[in-house]
């Protein structure tokens, strides 16, 4: 245990500078570019740069690289390759609008390193029961939790510095939760996931002063996606997740189909006067999370995002109840 | 409304084990035998099927659990 205490000081560390350091570079990089677009929930005409992705991932593959040469785990290379590759693809769909096909397919095939390097476990453990083995099946899994995860974090960036934010708090709980699993060295590489998280929601937080765009959600799903099968702890990262899964279920089911934010007509939450955000009584837009906490009166951006942290909170306690019960067998 | 969240995320959560459970207990003790090495295929494909089967119930149940607790809201 203590050789690892050093490895995660030296990771966490330039995780957490890199981001910090990198980002108002960027941030003048891409205004001077005018690579900006309309923060739709503010009075003025605000424009603010994007993406964040390039230090986001700056940040992750830098810590984790170090990492790699002190474990030389292939879990490690598995984290860097499909986290990596999820960020490419969410730096073409940020230049280029690509159709609804486009992030899904392309983040299962960014999955595959995961299975070629043979860094996953193919028992699904559960809470109280144990594990089932499922060989073929949890192949399908992992090609499809990357798309999932990816598109659960994408979906709730809806806001200033919620999607950053939520990430400090799900991935934090994420390596307590490997932590209390006794599952040491992933919970070490999980770590950097935290902090590149916290470093971007300065920047992030409300007012923003940039956008993660799709090439920093993205990242963010994607490695808290490889994390939570390297780890084996699909069921527990889930639980973790559950107010974007919500989200993003309420949002499929109203809907019906897999379709890009920007193609949905309806709009799902308009502005009082006082710029408020409230909801619609649009019968054409999706329900969403952010709608159904506005259904009950109006409320400022600012108090909207911490109602989304309080039921991250919430999810992330049952999440580390759930990593308890992994120890309990009934 | 904002209990009505935490009250459907801990629904979520207690549908997760349960539902863990039952897939546990019926897929645990799936083994076939009498098809030599494609024992090992055969037995995974009925293990899927029946976990496709686990998912759908699961979103149906919890499809009809955010129709009872938002009812009110989701009528905006």
């Amino acid at each position: 245990m203590i050789e690892l205490v050093i490895p995660a000081i030296i990771s966490c560390t330039l995780a957490f500078f890199i981001v910090f350091f990198i980002t108002p570079p960027l941030i003048k990089i891409l205004a001077k570019k005018n690579y900006t677009v309309k923060d739709m929930n503010k009075k003025e005409n605000v424009m603010i740069v994007r993406p964040g992705g390039p230090s986001i991932i700056l940040g992750i593959v830098v810590s984790e690289l170090v990492l790699y040469g002190f474990f030389q785990l292939n879990e490690i290379l598995a984290i860097i390759i499909t986290t990596t590759a999820a960020f490419l693809i969410g730096y073409v769909d940020d230049r280029k609008v690509m159709g609804g096909w486009f992030k899904p397919v392309t983040l299962a095939i960014a999955a595959l390193p995961i299975i070629l390097l043979g860094a996953y476990d193919s028992d699904l453990a559960f809470p109280l029961f144990g594990d089932v083995q499922i060989p073929l099946l949890y192949l399908g899994l992992i090609i499809f939790m990357i798309p999932i995860t990816g598109n659960t974090i994408n979906s709730i960036d809806v806001l200033n510095g919620v999607s950053s934010g939520f990430m400090v708090i799900a991935s934090f709980t994420l390596s307590i939760c490997l932590f209390i699993l006794q599952n040491y060295e992933i919970a070490i590489l999980s770590l950097p996931l935290g902090f590149v998280s916290l470093a971007f929601y300065k920047y992030h937080k409300i007012p923003s002063k940039i956008f993660p765009g799709d090439s920093g959600a993205l990242t963010f799903g994607a490695m808290y996606g490889v994390i939570a099968i390297v780890g084996g702890v699909e069921i527990i990262a889930a639980i973790a997740l559950l107010p974007a899964v919500i989200n993003s279920f309420l949002f499929l089911s109203s809907v019906k189909r897999v379709v890009e934010h920007r193609q949905i007509k309806g709009k799902p939450v308009e502005h009082t006067d006082d710029f408020k955000l409230k909801a619609t009584n649009d019968k054409t837009a999706p329900v969403t999370l952010v709608r159904l906490i506005l259904s009950g009166g109006p409320l400022s951006e600012k108090q909207v995002g911490f109602v989304i942290f309080k039921l991250t909170i919430f999810s992330g306690i049952l999440a580390i109840i759930t990593a308890f019960l992994m120890g309990v067998s009934i | 409304m904002k209990s009505g969240l935490y009250g459907f995320l801990f629904a979520m959560w207690l549908l997760i084990i349960i539902g863990g459970g039952i897939v546990v207990t019926l897929l645990g003790p799936i083994s076939i035998s009498g098809y030599g090495e494609s024992n090992w295929f055969i037995g995974s494909i009925i293990k899927g099927i029946i976990a496709i089967i686990l998912v759908i119930i699961w979103i149906l149940i919890l499809s009809k659990l955010k129709n009872w607790i938002f009812k009110k809201e989701l009528k905006i």
